[in-house]
């Protein structure tokens, strides 16, 4: 070993020698940093000419600014509320919780369900049977080219021409459809369903944990701790044994017909249903091609590797391809969510109270448009970047680690 | 024997060899292959083919069997639908879109003038088609599209060469939905190159930051904030006296949100683009603007086309959303047909005919995005 020349690709990679800014029109970085601020300086005038409009053009209609219309009263009327709210009582803020938290009922649920019925069909649309994935391709191609905007609209009068609530379809005698919306039974909520679901996230909690310590006892000693039914026990289990030993109270509260309209249990309005329903089957048409294409990236081989080791078609699929399909899967989905929770703004055209709709109609009462539309931006800003983070945290997560 | 048919040079040719079995190929084969091949994929086909039996007897009888085609012949105006409510359901009605067809596709445009926005339909038509042939793919589509979107137009606003000006506020239907689709491409387009290169620019980040604001400011909201914005903040931001038409708002809110769409596309087309494409323009010591115009935009384009008509096939869905702000495009000229009180009841025949030209014309260019994109990769597959 001479030891007098070290490898040069260990050594750092040599820059180029940074040579003083020449301030003459024929030094690239010069002209760059010239360029920049022109840019800077049109981008600045051009904001502060439509600020000096806007100051102007309040000032000569005599609005205010500022959020403090927030804390006036409101006499505009909730149909669905998640926090209580009255009509010429409650705040605007409040009126606008109200629609921010109805926009992500949807949002949420929305994308739940538009996952599963999309990765139903994307699966079918591969399947062997011919009339299955002809079907599923029917479904995807006529869903997608019709606007989202004119599906609502269809669903909405198709849920508003159901009979009226004296001649409502029901179903089982417990479930009732009417134009008035869809009721469902309600279940008397008692502490013992509030222990039972606290049961149920300690179930949750320490089926993660029992993951944990199998995998790490199967790396230690090859042998695999049962983890299937240790988590069925914990999170099934252990909530009915903390509800039977409460008392298991089991009582539903069924709709009935009194008068023009049923009384008691669970309203899912028209105007909600439709938003959900549209949205779902709208995006679940994306989601499905998302899946196909997903699945179908995945190379024939590895089906045939993971057949060779001995691997029946379950473990497979959960083993060797969905972690693959999933890395193909997870970025286009985070936009089909985002789309979604964009699309649930949609919900203004049929009359579902969400937060464009309800400050949609405090911009009109209080003239305070520019507050209006930026709780709007806001929001969604705020919502598209949570979900953005989060699926970023997943991909990275389920990313493939090169080495 | 079979070989002493074979002619020298030929295939052999010889019925024996030439048929597989008889249970691999035939319907029955078929059947068997595709429908039937486990008793779990024949119980799937037998339920759906039930299933869709029963349904398309249902839609049929609808549609065609019982349907209502054609008006009856009463002065009174209140009568037209009287044969459709008879049927009480059974039956489609459409009569009611014989009666409102020129109001679902013009709108409120001036009757007897409504030749005018038909003939704009057809050379938005014709704009598209020419557009999406290879043979057009040259610098003079560029003076295509600028001469197709003026004569449009002229005949949409008339006033010149014997035409009666017809104001923007009765302009209504198709027309104004290829005009909101067409024109924000038009116009979307230039700008989401320029931010797509502002946003791949290393040298410059201000004008980087500005970008990818500007870019992610667009794709984190809904369209409908834009077009509030366009409806209601917009006049606040203009100086006094000017105030520019609802339908110029609009057009120029969703211009703003299709270019951050596109921008994004076309920055896939300059990443997938080779390094050593950039370096050899360097190397040729092309300027900034050399190397862009005549080596990275043309090949960078040409592979974002597939994506681009898919985006586009969005917008064209997306413009519908203009029915919120008060616009009256095709959805709108629609509902406010469904409105008219003679024919209230039967929504569901306009929305069928409405879902059907979206349909086709977003059909239409799906499928040519497809052919293009197998196309591509056939070229690249080789």
């Amino acid at each position: 070993m001479s030891g007098t020349t070290a490898d040069p690709r260990l050594a750092a990679p040599r820059l180029a020698p940074r040579r003083p800014i020449r301030l003459s029109w024929s030094d690239g970085r010069f002209r760059n940093i010239v360029y920049q601020i022109l840019v800077l300086a049109g981008f600045v005038l051009v904001l502060r000419y439509l600020v000096g409009n806007t100051m102007m053009n309040l000032e000569a209609r005599h609005i205010a600014t500022g959020f403090g219309f927030l804390d006036s009263t409101s006499g505009m009327p909730l149909g669905e509320t998640i926090l209580p709210y009255t009509a010429g009582v409650s705040t605007y803020g409040r009126a606008l919780t109200d629609g921010v938290l109805n926009t992500l009922k949807v949002a949420v649920i929305g994308v739940v369900l538009a996952t599963v019925l999309g990765t139903l069909i994307g699966i079918a649309r591969l399947s062997p049977n011919w009339l299955l994935s002809k079907l599923a391709a029917i479904y995807v191609e006529f869903l997608r080219d019709i606007p989202l905007l004119l599906q609502l609209l269809f669903w909405y009068v198709l849920l508003q021409g159901l009979p009226a609530p004296k001649k409502a379809i029901s179903l089982f005698g417990a479930v009732f459809l009417s134009n008035r919306g869809i009721r469902i039974p309600q279940l008397n909520w008692e502490d013992a369903h509030s222990f039972a679901l606290l049961a149920c996230a300690v179930g949750i909690l320490g089926s993660v944990l029992w993951a944990k310590y199998a995998k790490r006892r199967q790396d230690a000693t090859g042998i695999r701790p049962p983890v299937w039914p240790v988590s069925l026990a914990l999170i099934v289990g252990l909530p009915v044994v903390v509800w039977a030993v409460l008392g298991a109270p089991w009582d539903w509260e069924l709709p009935a017909l009194k008068g023009f309209n049923f009384q008691g249990g669970g309203t899912v309005t028209p105007e909600y249903a439709a938003l959900l329903t549209g949205l779902v089957i709208y995006t679940a048409s994306y989601i499905a091609e998302i899946v196909r294409s997903g699945i179908q990236a995945v190379a024939h081989g590895q089906w045939e590797a993971a057949q060779a080791l001995g691997l029946h078609r379950g473990k497979i699929l959960r083993l060797v391809v969905l972690p693959q399909a999933l890395r193909v899967i997870v970025p286009p989905m985070t936009s089909q969510y985002l789309n979604l929770t964009k699309n649930s703004s949609l919900a203004v055209a049929i009359g579902y109270q969400d937060v464009v709709s309800v400050a949609s109609t405090t911009l009109n009462q209080t003239g305070q448009a520019i507050e209006g539309i930026t709780i709007i931006m806001v929001v969604y800003l705020s919502i598209s970047l949570s979900i953005s983070l989060f699926m970023n945290w997943y991909n990275a997560r389920i990313a493939l680690v090169e080495r | 024997m079979a070989a002493t048919h074979v002619v020298a040079e030929g295939p052999p040719v010889t019925a024996a060899r030439d048929r597989p079995p008889a249970d691999l190929v035939g319907p029955v084969a078929w059947l068997r292959r595709n429908l039937f091949n486990s008793w779990w994929s024949s119980a799937i086909s037998i339920l759906l083919g039930y299933l869709l039996v029963r349904w398309a007897w249902g839609l049929i009888d609808w549609a065609f069997v019982n349907a209502v085609w054609t008006l009856p012949a009463t002065a009174n105006p209140l009568d037209l639908a009287m044969p459709c409510r008879k049927l009480e359901g059974a039956g489609a009605c459409w009569a009611m879109v014989g009666d409102k067809w020129r109001f679902i596709l013009f709108g409120r445009y001036p009757y007897d003038m409504q030749w005018r926005p038909a003939l704009c339909v057809v050379l938005f038509i014709a704009l598209y088609g020419a557009s999406a042939n290879r043979l057009f793919w040259r610098k003079e589509l560029l003076w295509i599209w600028i001469a197709t979107l003026t004569v449009i137009a002229v005949l949409m606003w008339g006033g010149v060469l014997g035409m009666g000006f017809v104001p923007q506020d009765q302009w209504g239907g198709l027309p104004i939905t290829l005009i909101l689709a067409t024109f924000g491409l038009a116009f979307a387009f230039p700008l989401a190159v320029a931010v797509a290169l502002g946003r791949r620019s290393r040298e410059m980040p201000v004008v980087r930051v500005l970008c990818v604001g500007y870019v992610e400011l667009i794709r984190g909201v809904p369209l409908i904030s834009l077009l509030f914005m366009a409806s209601v903040m917009f006049p606040l931001f203009m100086p006094e006296g000017l105030n520019p038409d609802k339908l110029l708002r609009a057009q120029i809110a969703i211009i703003l949100f299709a270019a951050a769409y596109l921008a994004e596309v076309v920055r896939a087309g300059l990443q997938a683009l080779p390094k050593g494409q950039y370096e050899a323009a360097d190397a040729l010591g092309l300027s900034y603007w050399q190397k862009t115009r005549t080596i990275i935009l043309p090949q960078a384009l040409r592979m974002v086309i597939p994506p681009l008509v898919n985006t586009f096939i969005g917008f064209f869905k997306d413009t519908s959303l203009v029915l919120i702000i008060g616009i009256f495009d095709l959805l709108t000229a629609g509902k406010v047909a469904m409105a008219d009180p003679v024919w209230s009841g039967f929504s569901t025949e306009i929305y069928i005919v409405v879902a059907l030209i979206y349909f086709g014309f977003c059909y239409a260019m799906s499928s040519y995005s497809r052919g293009l994109e197998k196309q591509f990769g056939k070229a690249k597959n080789r």
